[in-house]
């Protein structure tokens, strides 16, 4: 479940927004990626699981190998690797006419994972998993949306982890959340780390210096430093990481 | 490099196919269905035309209808008459539209404005046979005879709400600084909205006048108890009168050839009408470009 | 100059459309009330005219409301020798052609607004949809026009023996052929509101957040899936609405459905073959045979009739449509 990203290029029509990416990403454990707006590390979250594609003009070249594939190979298709790749974004978006169970299930559903007594037990296995179980048990045919952010953020979290992924992307989870959801959500991610290789985009320093085991620092497009989260805030290589760090500017 | 056993292979199996073929019928279904609507647009078109081109003559525009099954005739106490009911209407039904239009934008607020919107809207989704039917009901049956006259009330009302919607939006839009300037320097009400607001949203106002025109000037039914139709090239709005609608509509019942090219160019100038209306607004509205 | 003063900042307030009631304490010439009262005027001119239609509708067919009552609804024809009326079969052709026309304009129209949404090339996406909407201005007399001429002779002579062949064994297939039929007027009613429903499905679902299609896409759904899971559910109450906005016109519509519908009752069957007519088609074609007294009244009360259902339907469409925080801005 490593990755490991060479030469990644990407553009929006014709202007780029990745330079040449090089890194590889440890098994089971968290990633942050940090920098000021603007820097490229959502378009870069976004090219590990092919979704920025969708975007028009979209361009992109390098590798990016999974599990010993290239899933930019052309003989796979961007559906395939979205199912083992997952990702939870920044507003929660849950389908707010469906229910929680059905919201949960619905990507096993699709993909064919389980059916019935399976199914249910999928869904209380995922939503266990995203630590909301005990809070919805016996309302699962409510509307998703009578949940509060953070909930439906971690009904996110249980209907991305339902398909079984080996990767999860985290694009800002908590940038619309309050601080007591933000605080169950980084919690959960130390779990999820056990089971889940784990990518997580932040422009809280704290959050990653809270949750990741290494944090990687994207300005301009480019890939600065990365290092041990410790190390790269403690003792940074680069000059641009150390200005970013304290402050001096982003 | 790919191996055989990475996991980003298709799942075995009936269900890799079934999504497959649903991904690929939704195209080829709904691609089809735009592909028949805008097929058949064109080939309506096209055959209007060519149907109708052949009978534009000179003697289409200038003679009035031939006596029956002859040929040689034309259509113009019809291309008067929509003129002349046309201006009716839009002299009854554009300063009506405009003055509701402004008052929606500038003066009403609450439940009133919510009310009267509501009203106008409702107009929009009334069949217009049924305006027809209400003058006649009201001038024609008392004075007990049709006229042009009546057919300008019937269409006006019809304009009305594209008038108003219209001007709405679009006094909506202009900025406030344009009013607040104005009433700075000391202008009354009435002034800042006559001689600065309007002004500065005359072309929308003027697009919506347009596209109301265009509609009314291809409407028939509201005409066929109202105006009725005639074969003279007489101009008296108090009798009937002729109208392009209503003269297609009469030639495509009668039975002879000749009205049947009658029919069809009369029927190729109504929908040229409203085509070059059509564009002439998105483009001037800039309308081709593709949403966000 | 203190009076401009504090205008000019109450304006500043910000309150939308009411700022000019800031400007009461400004200084009010008589033009302005003159102008005002001009305003004002026009309104109350267009507010008689929508309630003055049902008013002078429904006080004319009172003669026939209070000879008939309810057996208007259910009497079989427009019967000038006999002193009876009833619209019948004019309900009857109407609610058949609209229905048919609606239960195929339904799936074409959301079915184009998807291609034009999500499949079509995007260069495309903005001609092509004006396109269609340009099918919406099409005056009804033109299709009316190519329908009678072009439309009825081929039902006639290869359409409707077709049918008849291969599906005959439907109750709608059956019984003479004319060409001029329910199933003509049916056709040309499509047509018609294809564009309406195509129109306002495309409007919503062009407004459903990108956040729902991602959230389905990063589970692995094709594109079919993402629409049919995230897009349509999320537009399902503005399709409706958009819908019966596209019944109300149908119900309505009276240049076309007559040039093709025969304008003959026969006895009630389930067959499309039939000839019939409609509300609308009977003012059209009555009127002018209307003597004053009960006749006169009969095609009123078939108006007033005519004039209830589209009101009702129109309400019930702005409603759903308005759930949505979408009023105005749609085609007329």
């Amino acid at each position: 479940m490593s990755i490991k990203v060479e030469n990644l290029n990407a553009w929006y029509g014709k202007k780029q927004g990745l330079y040449d990416i090089n890194l590889t990403i440890q098994p089971r454990s968290v990633t942050a990626m940090i920098g000021p707006s603007g820097c490229g590390k959502s378009t870069f979250v976004r090219c590990l699981n092919r979704m920025h594609e969708e975007v028009p003009n979209a361009r992109v070249t390098g590798t990016v190998e999974v599990e010993g594939a290239n899933i930019y190979d052309r003989s796979i298709r961007p559906m395939y690797v979205r199912r083992h790749i997952g990702m939870v974004f920044q507003q929660p978006n849950p389908l707010p006419s469906r229910s929680i169970f059905e919201n949960v299930a619905i990507g096993a559903r699709i993909n064919g994972l389980a059916q019935g007594a399976e199914l249910k037990e999928l869904v209380e296995r995922s939503l266990r998993g995203a630590a909301l179980w005990d809070e919805v048990r016996d309302r699962l045919d409510a509307p998703s949306s009578a949940l509060s952010g953070g909930q439906q953020q971690r009904l996110c979290i249980a209907r991305a982890i339902a398909v079984e992924p080996k990767v999860l992307l985290m694009d800002e989870p908590c940038s619309a959340l309050d601080p007591p959801s933000t605080l169950l959500i980084e919690e959960l991610i130390a779990h999820l780390k056990e089971r889940y290789t784990i990518v997580i985009v932040t422009h809280n320093m704290q959050q990653a210096a809270r949750v990741a085991d290494r944090t990687v620092f994207f300005l301009l497009g480019k890939l600065v430093e990365v290092a041990e989260t410790g190390q790269l805030f403690s003792h940074p290589q680069q000059k641009e990481t150390e200005d970013y760090i304290t402050g001096r500017f982003g | 490099m790919k191996t055989a056993t990475h996991p980003f292979q298709p799942e075995r199996g009936a269900l890799h196919v079934r999504r497959q073929i649903a991904s690929v019928l939704a195209v080829a279904l709904t691609t089809l269905f735009a592909g028949a609507a805008i097929f058949f647009l064109g080939y309506l078109i096209f055959y209007v035309a060519r149907q109708g081109v052949s009978a534009l003559n000179l003697n289409f525009f200038t003679k009035s209808p031939a006596p029956e099954g002859e040929s040689g005739g034309g259509v113009l106490p019809a291309i008067e008459g929509t003129l002349i009911i046309v201006g009716i209407a839009a002299a009854i039904g554009v300063p009506l539209g405009i003055g509701t239009g402004i008052y929606l934008s500038e003066f009403a607020r609450g439940r009133l404005a919510e009310f009267v919107r509501f009203m106008v809207d409702m107009l929009t989704g009334i069949p217009t046979i049924i305006f027809g039917l209400l003058i006649w009901t009201l001038i024609v049956v008392p004075e007990h005879h049709f006229s042009g006259l009546a057919g300008g009330f019937a269409l006006s009302i019809i304009m009305i709400p594209t008038v108003s919607r219209a001007t709405e939006e679009v006094l909506r839009l202009v900025p406030k600084d344009l009013r607040e300037g104005s009433v700075a320097l000391g202008a009354t009400e009435s002034r800042t909205i006559l001689r600065v607001v309007v002004p500065a949203a005359k072309s929308g106002i003027i697009t919506g006048v347009l596209l109301a025109v265009a509609r009314v000037g291809g409407e028939t039914a509201p005409l066929l108890m109202t105006a009725f139709g005639t074969n003279f090239a007489r101009v008296n709005i108090n009798r009937p009168m002729d109208a392009l609608p209503l003269r297609v509509f009469v030639s495509t019942l009668s039975p002879f050839a000749p009205d049947r090219s009658i029919a069809f160019a009369g029927a190729f100038v109504l929908m040229l009408l409203v085509l070059v209306t059509s564009f002439a607004v998105r483009w001037a509205t800039g309308g081709f470009k593709p949403r966000s | 100059m203190q009076f401009l003063f504090s205008s000019v900042l109450a304006v500043g307030s910000g309150r939308g459309s009411a700022w000019i009631k800031q400007l009461q304490v400004q200084v009010r010439r008589p033009g302005d009330f003159l102008f005002r009262g001009v305003i004002y005027l026009f309104v109350l001119l267009v507010l008689c005219a929508v309630l003055g239609v049902a008013w002078v509708l429904l006080s004319n067919s009172l003669p026939t409301i209070k000879t008939f009552g309810l057996s208007f609804l259910t009497n079989e024809a427009f019967d000038p020798i006999h002193n009876t009326f009833g619209v019948r079969p004019a309900i009857f052709g109407t609610l058949e052609t609209s229905l048919f026309a609606i239960i195929f304009a339904v799936p074409l129209g959301v079915g184009t607004a998807i291609f034009l949404v999500d499949f079509c090339p995007r260069a495309l996406r903005a001609p092509l949809a004006f396109i269609v909407d340009l099918l919406a201005a099409i005056p009804s007399i033109v299709l009316g026009l190519w329908g009678a001429v072009v439309m009825v002779p081929w039902l006639q002579l290869s359409g409707q023996p077709w049918l008849q062949k291969y599906f005959g064994f439907l109750p709608f297939f059956q019984g003479s052929v004319h060409g001029f039929s329910i199933l003509a007027a049916g056709l040309l009613l499509i047509v018609m509101i294809l564009p309406i429903i195509t129109a306002i499905s495309r409007e919503v679902m062009l407004v459903v957040p990108k956040s729902q299609r991602e959230g389905l896409l990063a589970l692995g759904a094709t594109r079919w899936e993402v629409i049919r899971y995230a897009v349509l559910p999320f537009s399902r109450a503005g399709i409706a609405g958009g819908a019966l906005l596209a019944l109300g016109r149908a119900l309505g519509e009276t240049i076309a459905v007559t040039l093709v519908i025969g304008n003959q009752a026969t006895k009630p069957s389930f067959s499309l073959f039939d000839t019939g007519y409609t509300l609308s088609s009977v003012i059209a074609n009555q009127f002018g045979e209307a003597t004053p007294g009960l006749f006169f009244s009969a095609v009123l009360e078939a108006g007033f009739l005519l004039l209830l259902i589209t009101l009702i339907t129109n309400i019930l469409a702005r409603l759903l449509i308005s759930r949505l925080g979408r009023v105005g801005g749609l085609a007329a």
